[in-house]
């Protein structure tokens, strides 16, 4: 089901319609899913979705938020910040009544301190952005540009980036120099060595597994009859 | 995700240099989603980048990423050229080099 929820705009500004993917029956576990970001948001789509339809089966609502600036979203995507998405992943926790965060790879950087529940693969900032950056100085190495990570990211910080074909704000890159996903009380990490299998971050195209899929919802909803006993 | 624990003071061992070997082509697989026979498969003379379709520059930046995380390596911006991409017994030559002093 897709449906709408308000992001509150920082500083006072006006609030703004953000979609958002939803399996949400009323049930009493509703699990807010932080997804993938940039380039590996589009290769985990398929798959964050098979776990949310998966867990949906297991009788557990999700509840998966565009962040501002992607997708459908009308907000500028150069104007937002780590801080801001963290704001804006809590505000849709609140306003949607979730119970549990389920953060997936960078996903965990802005996960809801305040929610119980697991990341996913957490990514860190510094790891995020060699990726991408790394991505970019080959792709103009082979179109006979001479460009070094250590000079772009100097420039990213004073004026943003492109990278990947997102525009990345310079506070956003500044942020994410020193990002590290933090586990709140009650969050554990879910390894992909647990899961089993290559993370499908790692393919060149978005690309599904369904065996992955299973595990991953069977390992939450685990989780969760261990914790209410 | 795996780990090479043995690969550090026995790479030159002919054990180590078959688990650099394996462990190389799994992880190109893995990044690539190839049939893990075809990467099993691979030679030195066999082509990487600019004769797998699969091996653009976002898959490059993956690859090598993984290397580093799995190998235990730093890969910089200069040691990225053509040569260690070409052909698969260059990017194990690479590796090697990168493990030997260690």
């Amino acid at each position: 089901m897709i449906v709408t929820w308000n992001c509150p705009a920082p500083e006072g500004g006006s609030p703004t319609e953000e979609m958002l993917l939803a399996f949400d029956r009323g049930r009493p576990v509703r699990v807010l899913v932080c997804p993938a970001w940039f380039d590996e948001a589009n290769k985990l789509r398929r798959f964050t979705v098979e776990v949310m339809r998966r867990l949906d089966a297991a009788g557990i609502d999700t509840l998966l938020p565009d962040l501002p600036g992607c997708n459908e979203s009308l907000v500028s995507l150069p104007l937002q910040t780590l801080a801001w998405w963290h704001s804006a992943m809590t505000s849709a926790a609140e306003m949607l009544g979730a119970t549990h965060v389920l953060a997936i790879r960078a996903g965990a950087l802005v996960a809801p301190p305040n929610l119980p529940g697991w990341h996913y693969a957490a990514q860190t900032g510094p790891k995020l952005l060699r990726g991408l950056l790394r991505a970019r100085t080959i792709a103009a190495h082979e179109a006979g540009i001479t460009e070094t990570s250590e000079d772009l990211i100097a420039l990213g910080r004073e004026s943003g980036l492109t990278l990947g074909g997102w525009s990345i704000g310079a506070a956003m890159i500044r942020e994410l120099e020193t990002a590290e996903p933090v586990l709140a009380p009650g969050q554990s990490a879910i390894a992909q060595s647990t899961i089993d299998g290559a993370g499908l971050w790692l393919r060149t195209e978005p690309d599904d597994d369904p065996g992955q899929a299973d595990r991953l919802a069977a390992l939450i909803v685990r989780s969760l009859s261990e914790a209410t006993g | 995700m795996t780990t090479l624990p043995q690969l550090g003071p026995n790479i030159d061992s002919e054990a180590g240099e078959a688990a650099l070997d394996r462990e190389l082509k799994g992880l190109i697989a893995d990044v690539l989603g190839l049939d893990p026979e075809q990467a099993a498969a691979f030679g030195p003379d066999s082509g990487l980048f600019g004769h797998l379709p699969e091996l653009d520059s976002m898959a490059v930046a993956g690859l090598l990423t993984e290397m580093e995380d799995r190998l235990g390596i730093v890969i910089e911006d200069d040691d990225v050229d053509g040569e260690m991409l070409e052909t698969y017994g260059g990017l194990l030559a690479f590796a090697r080099g990168k493990l030997g002093p260690r």
